[in-house]
């Protein structure tokens, strides 16, 4: 069985990997990992049901490894090759399957999650969309808020926070705080640290519930980014003294040979996808036809 | 000098010759200065000229439009050309409406900077090439970036116009040298348009925008060495309004014309010169102006998908040879 600690670690590693495969030159394009903020989407995961929307960003690979159990489509995908999910055509931040999407447009999916969850209104189901602390820049967020309070709609917006877009940290970007602006617009905020998973789903369980029947939530996690926004292009010092949920959970009973294991599933996850051949992408039969 | 430091400079002496110039954009701040690094420098040199903003495409464009309505100089990076298409309306209905619509000329230096183009594998929200979008707007200038024109004077041209303008910035251009070309031709430069040629005249006349350059160099490489086939390649810096006459004048004498553009397939830039072309040249040309571009695709992610869509230097080279035979 899989536990939340091996999939947070399975996230972790993954993660590490890609900025190795990085480092040697194997991996083309860009990419951005999550690492710090792995609680977030693994937390969340029991609370989300087959028939709900997920609609991921740029930083997604946490978010889609928590949903799918599929280490080795997800780097087929970043690496183009056989048995990507999306052909290799989308690559890390553009990713479609069931129920799940990603785009790398910041603040593009808020307004497409609202859509899905008129569409869902009613059935129980409802519209998950991630963004970052930096997305609430974008005026198209703020147009989402007002029709998902207006019309009752099923969304839940998840924030991870982690004080910093790019380069850019909130102070620079962003005046009055994210709980003030749903207030304006009358959306349930809660603020939550992400570093107890159960701690998160019970503070959760309830609150979710209500999205289910029309009350918009705008969850707030505080992250850390541990990672580079891409890859190499950090400009922030003290990183390595930020709180790490790998380090603080290293003496947990288990932890060594959990630890063990996802760093032997990606190793061989990425052997095995880099053998793979080339993806071919059937393009005119999908694009046109479909 | 590299592009992106001629580049580089050039906004460092905009920003040094007028302290009501500024530079808006996301990321722009030292020491990170810019996701490509082209406005390195700038913000230690300016601090009061150059604001980092948040995450607003739309907002930050009309703000620039708002500075340059009260007179200033405004220069707004959006930080890839994808997203331009957040700030549409900001360009569309007023920076460049605003030029004109009120019955009188208003005068509005403004630019917005666009880094474009794909060939790095960033997938389709971060590869495209727009430019087809913003041919023919009334008011408005489109402008591409180029390795044979020095952006101190590309600059320098569109702020004197006081039009709003958007700059395409081909991003495969940044590392490349400023005024490098192949030891097999010889360039000039008149009036914002460089030649590149042998001294033969041309079977073929390519028309590019800047972007395209090293692509069309190497086609022209080719074609010569292996089928003495001579080409000229012209490359305007300003994409539209078009200037016309220069190319029709070099067109006349070439058994061909190929215009060759990254933009994917479709209402594309080259299809309005080719319009041009043949209205002037109409019984002169012997052959339909023959266009080179991108498929009719999105530009996939994975770089051997990539490579199958995104315009090639054999995309151009085959293109020259099927117009003239
Ligand atoms: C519309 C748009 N503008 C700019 C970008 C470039 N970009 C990608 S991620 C990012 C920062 C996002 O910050 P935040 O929302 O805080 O998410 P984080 O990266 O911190 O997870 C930026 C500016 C983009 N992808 N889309
Ligand atoms: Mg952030």
């Amino acid at each position: 069985m899989t536990t939340d600690l091996d999939r947070l670690l399975l996230i972790r590693h993954f993660e590490h990997a890609l900025l190795d495969l990085f480092a040697k030159g194997e991996l083309n394009g860009t990419t951005h990992t999550c690492l710090g903020q792995e609680i977030v989407p693994v937390a969340l995961a029991p609370l989300l049901g087959p028939d709900d929307r997920v609609f991921s960003n740029h930083r997604g690979h946490g978010h889609y490894l928590a949903r799918f159990d599929d280490p080795a489509g997800l780097l087929a995908e970043i690496m183009g090759r056989e048995g990507a999910v999306c052909d290799g055509v989308g690559g890390s931040q553009h990713i479609l399957r069931e129920g799940y999407l990603s785009t790398g447009v910041q603040g593009e999916s808020l307004p497409v999650a609202v859509g899905a969850a008129l569409h869902l209104r009613g059935s129980g189901a409802l519209a998950c969309a991630y963004i970052g602390d930096g997305t609430w820049g974008e005026g198209a967020v703020y147009e989402s808020l007002n029709l998902a309070a207006l019309w009752g709609l099923p969304l839940l917006v998840v924030v991870e926070h982690n004080g910093i877009a790019q380069t850019t940290p909130t102070e620079l970007a962003m005046s009055g705080t994210i709980a003030a602006r749903c207030a304006a617009f009358g959306v349930a905020h809660t603020a939550l640290p992400a570093d107890d998973v159960s701690e998160i789903r019970t503070v959760l369980t309830p609150l979710v519930s209500a999205v289910r029947t029309g009350s918009p939530l705008v969850v707030e996690f505080a992250v850390n980014r541990l990672g580079p926004h891409s890859k190499g292009d950090d400009t922030r010092s003290g990183v390595s003294e930020l709180r790490d949920w790998y380090r603080e959970m290293s003496d947990v009973a288990g932890f060594a040979e959990a630890d063990a294991r996802a760093r032997d599933l990606v190793g061989s996850v990425v052997r095995e996808v880099k053998a793979r051949p080339l993806s071919t992408w059937g393009r005119h039969a999908v694009g046109r036809d479909a | 000098m590299r592009v992106v430091e001629n580049l580089n400079q050039a906004l460092h002496e905009v920003l040094a010759a007028n302290p009501r110039a500024f530079l808006l954009g996301e990321d722009v701040l030292d020491p990170y200065g810019g996701a490509f690094k082209v406005t390195r420098g700038l913000s230690t040199s300016f601090p009061s000229q150059v604001i980092t903003t948040p995450i607003s495409e739309s907002a930050i464009t009309g703000v620039g439009a708002g500075l340059a309505l009260c007179g200033d100089t405004a220069i707004v990076e959006i930080m890839f050309s994808d997203f331009v298409t957040l700030a549409f309306d900001q360009i569309v209905n007023f920076a460049a409406k605003s030029v004109s619509m009120y019955g009188t000329r208003v005068p509005m230096r403004l630019i917005v900077r666009l880094p474009t183009g794909g060939g790095r594998g960033y997938g389709p929200t971060h590869s495209q090439s727009l430019q087809k979008h913003f041919i023919g707007v009334p008011g408005l200038d489109v402008y591409e970036m180029s390795p044979l024109h020095d952006n101190r004077d590309v600059l320098a041209r569109m702020i004197a116009a006081e039009r709003p303008c958007v700059f395409f910035e081909d991003k495969v251009l940044y590392t490349k040298r400023m005024h490098e070309v192949d030891d097999l031709f010889t360039w000039d430069l008149t009036d914002g348009l460089a030649r590149v040629h042998v001294d033969t005249p041309p079977d073929c006349v390519i028309i590019a925008p800047g972007g395209v350059t090293h692509r069309a160099l190497a086609a022209m490489r080719r074609l010569l060495l292996e089928q003495e086939i001579v080409c000229t390649l012209l490359v305007p810096s300003r994409l539209h309004p078009l200037d016309a006459a220069p190319l029709v004048a070099v067109a006349r004498e070439a058994k061909s014309v190929v215009v060759a553009e990254e933009s994917t397939a479709g209402g594309t830039w080259g299809a309005e010169v080719a319009h041009v072309l043949h209205r002037e040249l109409w019984g002169v040309l012997r052959n339909p102006v023959a266009l080179a571009h991108s498929a009719d695709s999105i530009i996939p992610t994975a770089g051997h998908l990539e490579r199958a869509v995104l315009l090639t230097e054999t995309t151009i080279h085959d293109t020259v040879l099927e117009s003239l035979k």
